[in-house]
This record gives C-alpha cells, sequence and structure tokens, in this order.
C-alpha cells in the first residue's frame, strides 16, 4: 500500500469538501466512497476568528484524514500564511500547498509553488503539492521537501480529464516510488480509472462530485472506478497493439471445404 | 388557548405570530430589539420567492413548501410582485445553464430576444436564459414592517428583551424563533456567511430578480424598484464576522458589472454581512420538549419557507399534528 507521509489510506479517493448542496450530503458521499481524506479550504478571514468551525466540525465528525489546503492563494507570502492558520485550527502537518499562478486555468505558479513548499517542509509541513506534469518542477519539489506530488489532470474544475497522457506517464515512469495524485480536471469516473490504471496511487476530486445531480452516488461511483483501475493496474494490462490477433486459436480447427 | 411566547422578531417569529393569530391564539412577541433592523438575519434577505429555482441546489421539500409563500405574503402584506424571475449566464458558462435546466422545473427556455423582451436592459447580453414565469419576489423591509403592523394591530403585544426561552417555557408555551442565536441550544445549527449589497443604479431598469450563473461566484440581483438593487450573496461556510470581505466586494460587483455596465456607477448604499442558520441538511426543524417549541434553519430561504414553518408551528400547536420538518432530537 502506497503511503503518503506514513499514513495509508482505505483507497484512492480523495475528496473535497466544498460546492455540496448541503453538509449532508456531502457527509453521504464520504460514507458512500470510503474516502479516506478530506480537503478543506481556509479563507484567512475565517482562520483569524475561527468563523468557520461550526462545520470543521461537521468535517470532524466524517472521521477521515483531514489535508487543509491554501486554495486561491496567490502568492508565497499568502500560501505560507495559510497553512501556517490552517495547521493551528486543524491540528494536522499535512498542508495541500496551492499557488495560484494565472486566473483562466487556475495554472499553478510552479515557481511559487518550490518556494512556498521549501519554506513549510523545512517548518515541518508535510506538503502535498499541486503542480503540473513537469518533471522538472517535480524534481525541484522532491529536493524542497515534498514526498507526495500531486500534478493536475486538467483545469481546476473544468472537468475535462487527464488532458497530458503523455506527460502523465512520462511523470510516473519517472518517479515510480514517489507517491502521485492526479489532482483537479476530472470529470468522470472513467477519467479516474484511467489514472489508476497508469499507475497514480491516488486521485483528488471536488467538483465532479460535488456538482453532480446525485453527489453521494457520484462519489460511489468514482470509488468503485479507481478501484477498478487499481486492479487493472496489478494485475498488469496488455498492451496495445496494430494488428488484430484472434483471441481464439485458428491452428487446428476443422477445414469446412 | 392562552397565550403563546414567541422569541425572536425576525421573519420566523413574524410569521410564527401571525399564523398563530389568524387561528385565534393571542401572541407576545419578545425580542432582543425594539424593531425589526441590520441585527435580524431577515434584514439582509434577497426577497426572492423562487422555490423552483431553489430547487436546483435544495431538497425537494424546499421546492414544495416554498410554493405557499407567494400567496401567503400577497394575502397579509400585499407587498409581492409576480414577474416570475430570469435566469441566464455568459456564453462561456452555458454548460451551468444546461445542468439548472435539468435540475429545475416550472420554467421555459428564452433566446436573446426574449430575453431583451422581458428585460430590455439586459437586451444583446444573452443569447440563453431560463424564465420562471410563476415565481415571485417581494421587498423584505417593507414586507416585515407590513407584517409588524398588522400584528400590532391585531392585538399582539411586543416585548423588548434578551430572553431566554428555556424561562420564558417555565411559565407557558414558548417558541424560539431566534435564528442563529440559538446555536447555544442546538448543537448541529451552523451558520453560513452572506454578503450582500445594496446599489442605487437608476440607469438601469430591471422588473424581476435576475441569477447570474457562474460556476464561482453565482450572483441574483433583485429589483427593489426607484433604480434601487439587492445584490447578492456570497455562501461561506462559517458564522460571519462584523465585516464583508475586499473578495466578495470584488466578486459580487464584477457579476454586476458582468450584467449590465452601467453598475459600474452605481452607488452602494448598503453593505450587508449576516450568518443565515441552517441544519446540516440545509432544511428547517421543528423540535418540541414540552413547553418549548424551537423553530429554525430557515437557512436562505427565510422568506420563502416561513409561512410553511408556520402553518407547521400552528398546527402542532392547535391540532397536536406532527409537522414534516419535526425530527426527533429533543429541542
Amino acid at each position: 500500500m502506497t503511503e503518503f507521509y506514513g499514513t495509508t489510506l482505505p483507497n484512492g479517493l480523495m475528496l473535497g469538501t466544498a460546492q455540496y448542496p448541503s453538509p449532508a450530503i456531502l457527509a453521504d458521499a464520504f460514507k458512500r466512497s470510503g474516502a479516506g481524506v478530506a480537503t478543506v479550504s481556509l479563507r484567512r478571514e475565517s482562520g483569524q476568528d475561527r468563523a468557520g468551525q461550526d462545520f470543521w466540525q461537521l468535517i470532524h465528525q466524517l472521521g477521515v484524514h483531514i489535508l487543509p489546503n491554501t486554495a486561491g492563494c496567490h502568492s508565497v507570502k499568502e500560501a505560507v500564511t495559510t497553512a501556517h492558520m490552517a495547521r493551528e485550527v486543524f491540528d494536522t502537518r499535512w498542508i495541500k500547498l496551492e499557488v495560484i499562478g494565472e486566473e483562466d486555468t487556475l495554472q499553478p505558479d510552479v515557481f511559487g509553488l518550490v518556494e512556498a513548499a521549501r519554506i513549510l517542509s523545512e517548518d515541518g509541513f508535510q506538503v502535498f503539492p499541486y503542480t503540473t506534469e513537469d518533471l522538472v518542477v517535480a524534481d525541484r519539489l522532491l529536493h524542497a521537501g515534498c514526498e507526495v506530488l500531486m500534478p493536475w489532470g486538467a483545469p481546476i474544475g473544468s472537468g475535462l480529464g487527464l488532458n497530458n497522457v503523455f506527460g502523465l506517464r512520462a511523470m510516473r515512469a519517472h518517479f515510480p516510488d514517489v507517491p502521485l495524485v492526479i489532482d483537479a480536471g476530472l470529470g468522470l469516473p472513467s477519467h479516474a480509472a484511467a489514472a489508476m490504471e497508469m499507475g497514480f496511487d491516488a486521485v483528488l476530486l471536488n467538483t465532479a462530485v460535488a456538482k453532480a445531480g446525485d453527489p453521494a452516488a457520484m462519489a460511489e461511483a468514482f470509488a468503485s472506478a479507481i478501484r477498478a483501475g487499481q486492479l487493472a493496474h496489478a494485475a498488469d494490462p496488455m498492451g496495445p497493439r496494430d494488428m488484430a490477433a484472434p483471441s481464439t486459436p485458428v491452428i487446428g480447427k476443422a477445414f469446412l471445404e | 388557548m392562552t397565550e403563546v411566547t414567541i422569541i425572536g422578531g425576525g421573519v420566523a417569529g413574524l410569521c410564527v405570530a401571525r399564523t398563530l393569530l389568524d387561528c385565534g391564539v393571542g401572541v407576545v412577541l419578545v425580542d432582543r430589539h425594539k424593531d425589526i433592523g441590520p441585527h435580524a438575519c431577515s434584514w439582509w434577505a434577497g426577497g426572492m420567492l423562487a422555490p423552483f429555482c431553489e430547487g436546483e441546489s435544495a431538497e425537494e421539500p424546499v421546492v414544495r413548501l416554498g410554493r405557499e409563500a407567494a400567496d401567503w405574503w400577497e394575502a397579509r402584506t400585499g407587498a409581492v410582485h409576480r414577474c416570475g424571475s430570469l435566469v441566464v449566464s455568459s456564453m462561456r458558462d452555458t454548460a451551468d445553464l444546461a445542468r439548472f435546466a435539468r435540475r429545475t422545473t416550472g420554467f421555459r427556455h428564452v433566446s436573446g430576444s426574449e430575453i431583451s423582451d422581458l428585460e430590455p436592459d439586459l437586451g444583446g447580453r444573452f443569447t440563453k436564459g431560463l424564465f420562471f414565469e410563476s415565481e415571485a419576489h417581494l421587498a423584505p423591509r417593507h414586507a416585515l414592517a407590513r407584517l409588524r403592523a398588522s400584528l400590532l394591530a391585531d392585538g399582539a403585544a411586543f416585548v423588548q428583551e434578551d430572553a431566554d426561552p428555556d424561562r420564558y417555557a417555565q411559565r407557558g408555551l414558548t417558541i424560539d424563533c431566534r435564528g442563529y442565536q440559538a446555536r447555544d441550544r442546538l448543537g448541529d445549527l451552523r451558520g453560513v456567511k452572506g454578503e450582500m449589497l445594496v446599489l442605487s443604479c437608476p440607469e438601469v431598469t430591471v422588473t424581476r430578480p435576475i441569477r447570474l450563473l457562474h460556476p464561482r461566484v453565482p450572483l441574483y440581483l433583485v429589483p427593489r424598484g426607484d433604480g434601487v438593487f439587492m445584490l447578492g450573496a456570497t455562501m461561506i461556510e462559517g458564522q460571519a464576522g462584523r465585516h464583508v470581505t475586499a473578495r466578495a466586494l470584488l466578486e459580487l460587483l464584477s457579476a454586476a458589472y458582468a450584467l449590465n455596465p452601467a453598475f459600474g456607477e452605481a452607488e452602494v448604499l448598503e453593505i450587508g454581512v449576516d450568518s443565515r442558520p441552517a441544519f446540516p441538511d440545509n432544511l428547517p426543524r421543528i423540535r418540541r420538549n414540552g413547553n418549548l417549541i424551537r423553530a429554525n434553519g430557515l437557512f436562505r430561504h427565510g422568506f420563502l419557507l416561513a409561512p410553511a414553518l408556520a402553518r407547521m408551528v400552528a398546527d402542532l400547536i392547535i391540532d397536536n399534528k406532527t409537522p414534516e420538518v419535526m425530527d426527533e432530537t429533543a429541542a
């Protein structure tokens, strides 16, 4: 089993906690999917006076690992401040690090990301960086102290799936021993299955579940797809080939004429 | 039946008082403040009576029970505008419009030219929309003032006191309608912060509530007449601080600007922020423990659901009929 900073998870699903129709439906999504990690975004305003604690209490009651994130931070300073607040509020060293660099695609600012990852790692945080599939950036993040990498599938909330399959395969091959999580951009369970078939260790989703007509059913569908993808990867899938290969042996078949 | 005490003079308390009085039950209404004002969540309400639109994200009872609202308010305050509501999105978010249509009923699709006919000042900016013709809206402060005046005229007593419902319940039947203030007694009640603006923009004429769909910042604009608009509202988990954030202002105002650039010249009359009281499924609840009944959790549906909630409280008190939103947890 893959370990994320020494923690093994019940399955390969990490779920965000935003945008659900209600906390009751959010709780149901966790129950039906068996997801073991909940990401929670912390607004700096609510961190200061602990204004969100009613909601956070509901998240705590889910009984899963909490992965606070620095969603919406656009600079190293913002992200570091938010991470510190999150550590205090949620009493965890885990932090999902987002440093947004571009407003339309919500693409990570990889330069700021590496810098913030170094600062936070040195400060004892266990950083889950939201990054691109760029191998050089990935390498820098590992050097900065990260032990998990979270490349995007597609822009946050776009539901486009795995946009750069080549890049993601290369990343998996390049870092065989680093826990890799597809974070953002998935829209369908088949996207998650594809990621797991490629050997990724987990996927992180929010919108695809929260904005579905029946979020709890969609969460369960994702969990099933992840399980299928994991099994398939472990079963060593056949490679594609150009020509047909009959599945029934032809030698020894009776001739009709 | 002897007099019933109602604690909390927001939309829930006033509707319960009016409904009981209509049934011939005398009421005393107790509130911390002398009159309705910015301390009350209902003061900052949008006043949309839009059960079908709310069905996009709310549970079924909201759509069904909310359909009682327009008639109730019209009969008791007169101030209901029945012009429907209009849902639009920018070109890049038409997927959100399609999704909204899949999850709601009671609308018809409208084209760009039909949108221009309905709301000339939005003309040319939107090519597709959904028109919920049977929906309505009201001006919350006006409606609450009318309700209060009618209660006074019909013999309801108003008492200014920061009351403890449990102590009142020792003396007689008491209904706790305090909203988020009741958090200390309702462990599963939470606050959902909302931020809104009141704008003056006489240049723009809009006759019905407009919802602008956006993946990050869904916005609604409710006309108050005379070029005044209510622009809302953020939905943030966590009870409100005293102030609106810069981010909320930016998001609300840029969405208004997208509806019509003339909003760039609008004057900001008021900035509001408060906590909507909500239970985990965002549905209201009635709980009873002896002489004390708690009616709470109207979330963002105060004006939409308070009439139905009040009716159920009256059914419980007068006919001992168990309301559908009653739950087993003791009050």
